[in-house]
């Protein structure tokens, strides 16, 4: 692991006083910062907060939030709850799926695009929902897709989150 | 003190002794997998339930981590009681059909068929040797990753832990992965693996119970 990489870590734990309780808040934050959690940062978070390390591992094997494998630039997360689903998201991830060439929990091998799909972002009423990089893109059908991917491939910033 | 009363029994015991306890204390047996004397109660497994009376109603509850409280009557064998533990052993052993100690309680309960589906996960998620390995061996060297059905007992990364202690215990306390003893092929017919060395008391009237309850929760009457 390089050294930049460990002090900015080592920054991120400094700011919660290297406290246990902070551990999810410092795992958010170290993979706002890299778009996943490398093996490595794990190791370093859990030594650095005296813990062991299947506890760090459990907390991020645990919430679908964080992610062990790298992430690509943009992350793009399908509804499929039961409101968007009745709604057409099927046809929306098949679309998204048709474009992207990869499936959910996939990311493409450009490093561009991560999608996932996720069971309900609690904005039924918008169904079906597609979040591209945490923006909310509502009453999605599949034409809207490739509109919406171009558009955020032109941000510059983007797989925060 | 508190008083309650156990299966028509009045008893008392001290405050924050749980009702499985207080009825082991009477020698009444509940079976229980996810319970150990040495770890903190954690109700995983629900087969120690007991119908708790309140009025003309009666609750459900895991008597391993159910506080005993003053005036409680306490119902540990009814109808209800064995029809849902029943229910439950089925379950455990959908996910376990190889375990010996779930066959042995199954039978014990009169289940002789698993009507749902059998997964075979080897792992009932009692949590018995995540709470022996950080509460007991002060390691902390495995634990539970995933969650919902893909909740498993892991190592971080799949690598041996730094902190296990190699203790075994683990795999001792489990009560699903019982290990094959091999002691007839063996020399001297001991291993020197095996914790459970000294021989099991019996009471005058062996009814096999710490077949059920696991020779660790093992008590002689
Ligand atoms: S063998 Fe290792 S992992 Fe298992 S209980 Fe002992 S210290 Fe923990
Ligand atoms: S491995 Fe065994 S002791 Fe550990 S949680 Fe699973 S069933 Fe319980
Ligand atoms: S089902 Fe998609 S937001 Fe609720
Ligand atoms: S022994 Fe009470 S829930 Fe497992």
């Amino acid at each position: 692991m390089d050294s930049v990489r460990e002090e900015k870590v080592e920054e991120v734990i400094r700011e919660y006083d290297s406290s246990r309780d902070s551990l999810i808040s410092i795992l958010q934050d170290v993979q706002s910062e890299y778009r996943y959690l490398p093996e490595s940062i794990l190791k370093l978070v859990a030594r650095k907060l005296g813990l062991p390390l299947i506890q760090v591992y459990g907390v991020a094997t645990f919430f679908k939030a964080f992610s062990l494998k790298p992430r690509g630039k943009h992350l793009l997360s399908v509804c499929l709850g039961t409101a968007c689903h009745v709604r057409g998201a099927p046809a929306v991830l098949d679309e998204v799926e048709r474009k992207l060439c990869i499936g959910p929990g996939e990311t493409s091998e450009d490093m561009q695009f991560t999608l996932e799909t996720v069971n309900c972002l609690g904005a039924c009423a918008l169904g079906p929902i597609m979040v591209m990089d945490g923006e909310y893109h509502g009453q999605m059908v599949p034409g809207k897709v490739q509109g919406t991917i171009n558009r955020c491939k032109k941000s510059p910033r983007g797989g925060k989150k | 003190m508190v008083e309650l009363t156990i299966d028509g029994i009045k008893t008392s015991v001290p405050e924050g002794t749980t009702v499985l306890e207080a009825a082991r204390e009477m020698g009444i047996i509940i079976p229980a997998l996810c319970y150990h004397p040495g770890l903190t109660p954690y109700g995983a497994c629900r087969v120690c339930i007991v119908e708790v009376v309140k009025g003309s109603q009666s609750l459900l509850e895991a008597s391993c981590t159910l506080p005993v409280a003053q005036g409680q009557t306490i119902i540990t064998s009814s109808a209800k009681v064995s029809q849902a533990r029943k229910v439950i052993i089925e379950l455990l052993l959908a996910a376990c059909p190889n375990s010996k100690t779930l066959q042995d309680l199954a039978a014990s309960m009169g289940v002789n068929r698993v009507r749902f589906k059998i997964k075979d996960k080897n792992c009932i998620l009692c949590g018995l040797c995540v709470r022996y390995c950080k509460e007991q061996m002060q390691s902390g060297g495995i634990g539970f990753v995933g969650r919902g059905t893909s909740r498993r007992v892991a190592t971080a990364f799949g690598e041996t832990p730094e902190e296990c202690r190699n203790c075994n215990g683990c795999e001792w306390i489990c009560p699903v992965c019982e290990r094959a003893c091999m002691a007839g092929s063996l020399t001297d017919g001991v291993c020197g693996r095996c914790l459970n060395l000294a021989p099991v008391e019996t009471c005058p009237v062996c009814t096999h119970c710490s077949e059920a309850v696991g020779s660790s929760g093992h008590r002689v009457y």
